[in-house]
């Protein structure tokens, strides 16, 4: 509920509007309640004192009604719409620009799905709510107060007994709310597992094909889509119950101002006109009673959406520029570890511990280590994607965390294993970035990454729509946009993943000429894979468990017999395997070997 | 405010295009096979809803009665007997009620269990050419919303269509018996109500479609950020994004939200206005009739009471038959999913396939894809003897995985016949065959499940121990029992929460545990490191002893090990030999070997 009342803050700017709405709302109310009055003076007045002209006037007067409410209705229908509109659109600006400055570790834990939803469902719900549930809660309550007083005032005897069985109403709808949030609960749940057997099986087919499962998985997936039909069984039983009982209940109201009520005319002490007023009074209560429940989810709905949009809002960006940051234009790219410790939020273990390191600029540093060694995490933290637990993180010397982010991260360039690019035309996907940046800017960066040639290759050139929705690029392709994406942020500071895994040869070789292009003159960090790339560092980390283990050139470290040179004589063992037997071959036919093969050597 | 209008890309728009379709006959044809087996029951149901109807439809008549005869005429005995008959009216409308909805909506529930089953029993059946075309999302939104709104037809919507028909039947009856003029008087206002009605339904229809690609819109540019979150951040295109989401895609989702609300806040408003009309009418006329002494007060205030209620069905159905219109999208989705031809089919005489020694023969084979006739296998020729390794290479798009694919009777060959054993597979049943078969992919997929269930999908009778047995025999055991729960920890969806290499051990115990005769392993290209490496390379080794294997090879000492290679390209056998034949023939091995395998 608490939740619910912090919505207010997003409907004050509509302060007027509102106040708009809920005045049309009141003379609404006021005039749905006059018209059975007017019927019944037609009755006792019009009819029974037999005068015509009160029948015409009554009927103009009933049509002018009609007329004026039509126009209320209008008016506040539609405003009431317009604020939830409008309310939707304010939340989920917010919502949106929060959930982009989040830092990584936020993410890391969130999942997609649930964020997206939301923004999406969640502010839909509070929409719904703030717009017609709302409006039609005060309506109810408007209403029943005035149907009510006015009963009472005109017969308080029969209007308790003919809003008796109102009572009950209203408690076993409320009650019904409850119990069939519960089970909707159970309908989701079943629907979501028949979901996700389908979803495995799909993603799994092969596997299920080839192993000859398909009986198995059949009767997993009878079993979660006989549960979806069992809690859907248990829906509908209540709705059976309900519907039709309240139904029932306004005819044993409209049954009970019968009998008492015309016995009561019988005495003269009521008229015929208050019984047909009375009979229309309980219809207009009982319709909106009926909805109470909606009424009441929707609040629910909109309480829980509140809750989790909160959720969200409340969760302060734990990465920001500082105020009085320090903008540095031009870095020089000189980077510099301090005794640097990193622990993720929920882990036991220090992902990163005692790394202390020196990068000076224009170096080329290579990090090797097997997967979770922290070769990741160590990049992570230079453009500040996450905080150093302990120790600190210099680049030129200043602490990033006084650093602006922004001047900061536009002048670090990022190319992940996984290079993921967005809906949108080759070109806006190389300048996202640099939005304002020039044609030639952008050709330029993709001939230098070796995409150029592709890219015109495709009907609409640069223009030609990527992601999702677009043309599919192949990972080779994928991966060489990414990379004059990066090159033409012309990044002082280089973090690259220099993987290159599932593309065909010819494909690698461009790949890693359009790599080795990017790293000239710019410090550059590599998760390496390519053994040239690691000869040529200046500085290569072997990484293990969170700590830098060795660290030295290719021709210290391998003299020094340690772990890289394990790794190195490993990795090395096809290759020189290939030279072998290239050399065999060689001695086996010297006479007709051709260029080929002395090409190689 | 820009004043600019915002259109949305294509696919957003076409996207919503397919959610609206016309009565089709074919369709309902197709939908009514789920119904016949429930024929009798919902006959039953709408002999109750006449009931119910009728029932419903007599209250105003009864408050007529208890007027006129009981109270006008002071006639206590009377009006007790009205009030009663009323009351057993409403008790017999209020259980049988109940008991119709119970009934309905089993029998809906009913069929949207054969539905769904009948799609995933399908689904079972279509070959993997199918799920090329068919992304895992738009099957989940067949199976899910589509059945969805078949469910909200079926329901809700055949009965209240059938309900709301009656119940203007009845009401219509009703007014005509009670006052003939009066009854034609009040009718006169609804042509203008009808006419209103399918006018603003158009126009809603329109509207929400619109709203709808609006939510889809925004939904697409939040999931792309939000998943994106990373690079965004990191290119530092936060202000960018927020600007364009704001002024393009929110405000477009609330512009069009507007336009919905502006068209939907006039409708009520007409309905009320001509209901207030109809009164005024009534009321003048009939009040004149009642005091010309043509007709009784009850008649007058029964007419007031059905004129209130003949609109509301008028309008749920005009709702109702919006839900046909989705239904009728949804309902010739599903029909096409499950008319999509099953293309590899058991023979009717099929056999199944005894115990295999494990002899593979292609002769002459090609095959192409219905759609497409380009050949993607062209006469191939090739014999494996039991128990050999066999190397298939080549670049991407070669063939490799085609010939494997045809080898489990994923596909079937164009032309040409594939044996084994000197059986033609397309003489057994694929279960038989593939049970004696196994097959690891590059890109191990595991269930969600624990390590061991997903182990035991090879062979699901196994003991514990054979399960340990056979992670033990690929070194698996080791990392397996150092994880949370050991064999019992939970394998999330697609094994996300274990490595590349771990996946690919564990979907070799898997193999290993079905024993199969003939194993099919299409090798991982992902890097791992190299711890993992090298026992991956042992595992390898005692996966491929004693078994017919045909390997779509990455690693150069995988290659170097089999007793054959097979080098295709463009879909033909270009050599074949051992590493070191076609080392010495100096053909396409040699040029890849030398360029390909390096590092």
């Amino acid at each position: 509920m608490k939740h619910l009342i912090r919505i207010r803050i997003f409907l004050q700017p509509y302060f007027w509007q509102i106040l708009a709405t809920l005045l049309m709302l009141l003379v609404l109310t006021g005039l749905s309640l006059a018209v059975p009055r007017i019927i019944r003076s037609v009755i006792d007045v019009g009819l029974v004192q037999g005068q015509t002209l009160f029948l015409v006037r009554s009927a103009f007067l009933l049509l002018g009604l009609g007329l004026l409410s039509a126009l209320l209705t209008l008016g506040n229908r539609y405003w009431s719409e317009w604020i939830a509109a409008r309310v939707g659109y304010d939340l989920r600006n917010r919502m949106y620009d929060h959930i982009q400055y989040l830092p990584f570790a936020y993410h890391d834990h969130a999942q997609s799905g649930q964020l997206i939803s939301r923004c999406i469902e969640d502010v839909r719900s509070i929409e719904r709510f703030a717009g017609g549930a709302v409006t039609d809660l005060i309506r109810f309550v408007l209403l029943s107060i005035g149907i009510i007083t006015i009963m009472i005032r005109d017969n308080a005897w029969l209007a308790v007994i003919a809003l008796l069985p109102i009572l009950p109403l209203i408690l076993m709808t409320s009650n019904f709310g409850t119990k069939i949030g519960k089970l909707f609960f159970d309908v989701d749940n079943a629907t979501g597992d028949v979901s996700n057997r389908l979803q495995e099986n799909v993603v799994g087919v092969q596997v299920v094909r080839a192993f000859a499962r398909e009986p198995y998985e059949t009767e997993r997936f009878e079993i979660a889509n006989r549960q979806v039909f069992q809690t859907w069984v248990y829906v509908i039983d209540e709705w059976s119950k309900i519907m039709p009982t309240t139904n029932w209940l306004t005819t044993i109201s409209v049954i009970l101002l019968l009998w008492f009520g015309g016995q009561m005319v019988m005495d003269g002490t009521l008229t015929i006109g208050s019984i047909v007023a009375f009979n229309a009074y309980i219809l207009m209560l009982a319709e909106p009673a009926q909805q109470l429940t909606a009424l009441v989810n929707a609040g629910g709905e909109a309480a829980a959406g509140a809750q989790r949009v909160f959720e969200v809002l409340d969760t302060e960006p734990a990465i920001q520029s500082p105020a009085n940051a320090i903008k540095l234009d031009a870095l020089r790219g000189e980077v510099e570890f301090q005794d640097v410790a990193l622990k993720y939020q929920d882990e036991r273990k220090h992902s990163l511990r005692d790394v202390t390191l020196r990068v000076l600029p224009n170096q080329l540093v290579a990090l090797i280590g097997p997967t979770g060694s922290g070769k990741t995490s160590l990049v992570n933290l230079i453009p500040r994607f996450y905080d150093v637990t302990s120790g600190r993180l210099l680049v030129d010397g200043v602490d990033v965390r006084d650093m602006d982010l922004v001047t900061l991260r536009r002048q670090i360039g990022i190319v992940l294993q996984t290079s993921l690019l967005f809906s949108d035309t080759v070109k806006g996907n190389i300048a996202y970035g640099r939005p304002e940046a020039s044609m030639d800017e952008i050709v330029a960066a993709a001939k230098a990454a070796q995409a150029h040639e592709f890219i015109e290759g495709f009907t609409n050139g640069y223009d030609t729509i990527v992601g999702e929705r677009g043309v599919t690029l192949s990972g080779g392709q994928r991966q060489r946009v990414a990379i004059a994406r990066a090159l033409l942020m012309n990044p002082r500071i280089l973090i690259l993943d220099d993987s290159t895994s599932s593309v065909d040869t010819q494909t690698e070789k461009l790949i890693q000429a359009a790599l080795d292009k990017l790293m000239e003159g710019r410090t550059t960090f590599v998760i390496a894979h390519r053994l040239s790339t690691v000869r040529r560092a200046d500085i290569i980390l072997v990484m293990d468990q969170g700590r830098i283990m060795e660290r030295g050139t290719h021709e210290e470290l391998l003299a020094r017999g340690g772990l890289y040179k394990e790794i190195h004589d490993l990795q090395l063992i096809d290759h020189a395997r290939f030279s072998e037997e290239i050399e065999e071959l060689r001695e086996l036919e010297p006479s007709e070997s051709d260029g080929d093969v002395h090409s190689l050597s | 405010m820009t004043t600019t209008k915002i259109i949305p890309p294509t696919f957003i728009t076409q996207s919503e295009d397919i959610y609206d379709k016309g009565y089709d006959p074919n369709v309902a044809r197709g939908l009514a096979q789920f119904l016949k087996p429930y024929l009798r029951h919902m006959l039953i149901s709408l002999i109750f809803m006449v009931i119910v109807t009728a029932a419903s439809v007599s209250g105003p008549y009864f408050v007529k009665l208890a007027i006129d005869e009981g109270i006008a005429k002071n006639d206590v005995v009377a009006l007790r007997n009205i009030v009663l008959i009323y009351l057993g009216v409403s008790i017999v409308q209020v259980t049988t009620n109940i008991v119709r909805i119970r009934l309905m909506s089993r029998v809906g529930q009913h069929i949207l269990y054969d539905v769904r089953m009948a799609l995933f029993n399908h689904l079972q059946k279509l070959s993997l050419s199918f799920y090329n075309r068919y992304s895992v999302g738009r099957v989940i939104t067949r199976v899910i919303n589509d059945v969805g709104t078949l469910r909200e037809f079926i329901t809700w919507a055949v009965l209240a269509i059938v309900r709301n028909f009656l119940a203007i039947i009845g009401i219509v009856i009703a007014m005509l018996s009670l006052n003939l003029r009066l009854s034609l008087l009040t009718f006169s206002v609804l042509p203008i109500m009808i006419i209103a009605t399918i006018l603003f339904r158009r126009v809603a229809r329109r509207n929400y479609r619109r709203v709808r690609a609006a939510v889809s819109w925004t939904n697409s540019v939040l999931a792309e950020n939000v998943n994106g979150v990373r690079v965004v951040q990191a290119f530092s295109r936060q202000a960018h994004n927020y600007k364009n989401f704001k002024d393009y895609v929110n405000r477009y989702f609330l512009e069009r939200s507007l336009d919905a609300a502006r068209v939907a806040a006039i409708f009520t408003p007409i309905v009320d206005v001509l209901g207030a009309i109809a009164t005024a009418v009534v009321v003048y006329l009939g009040g004149t009739a009642v005091l010309g002494e043509s007709i009784t007060a009850g008649v007058l205030i029964a007419f007031v009471l059905y004129i209130d209620r003949l609109f509301d069905p008028i309008r749920d159905l005009s709702r109702r038959f919006d839900t046909l219109q989705s239904t009728m999208a949804g309902g010739e989705r599903i029909l096409e999913l499950l008319n999509t031809p099953v293309e590899v089919q058991d023979a009717p005489n099929a056999q199944e396939m005894s115990p295999m020694v494990g002899e593979v023969q292609f002769e002459n084979v090609s095959f192409h894809y219905s759609d497409d006739p380009t050949l993607v296998l062209d006469g191939i020729n090739l014999t494996v003897e039991a128990g050999q390794t066999v190397a298939l290479v080549g670049e991407t798009g070669a063939g490799k995985t085609t010939i494997v694919k045809l080898l489990t009777r994923f596909h079937d060959p164009t032309s040409g016949t594939l044996r084994i054993d000197g059986i033609d597979l397309r003489t057994v049943t694929q279960q038989s065959l593939r049970r004696q078969m196994g097959m690891v992919l590059q890109d191990p997929f595991l269930f969600s499940g624990s390590v061991r269930e997903n182990i035991l999908f090879g062979r699901l009778g196994a003991s514990d121990a054979d399960v340990i047995a056979a992670a033990k025999a690929v070194g698996a055991h080791e990392f397996i029992i150092r994880l949370k729960n050991g064999y019992d920890t939970s394998v999330e969806e697609g094994g996300a929460t274990l490595s590349v290499g771990q996946r690919q051990l564990i979907s070799f115990a898997r193999a290993l545990l079905a024993n199969p005769r003939i194993l099919i392993l299409d090798e991982a290209t992902s890097s791992v490191d190299t711890q993992t490496e090298q026992i991956i390379q042992k595992a390898l080794a005692t996966l491929l002893k004693g078994r017919t294997s045909f390997v779509i090879a990455h690693r150069l000492s995988t290659i170097i090990n089999a007793n054959k290679i097979v080098v295709i390209h463009d879909g033909k056998i270009v050599e074949q030999g051992t590493h070191a034949e076609l080392l010495t023939n100096q053909g396409m091995y040699y040029d890849l070997y030398k360029t390909g395998f390096q590092e």
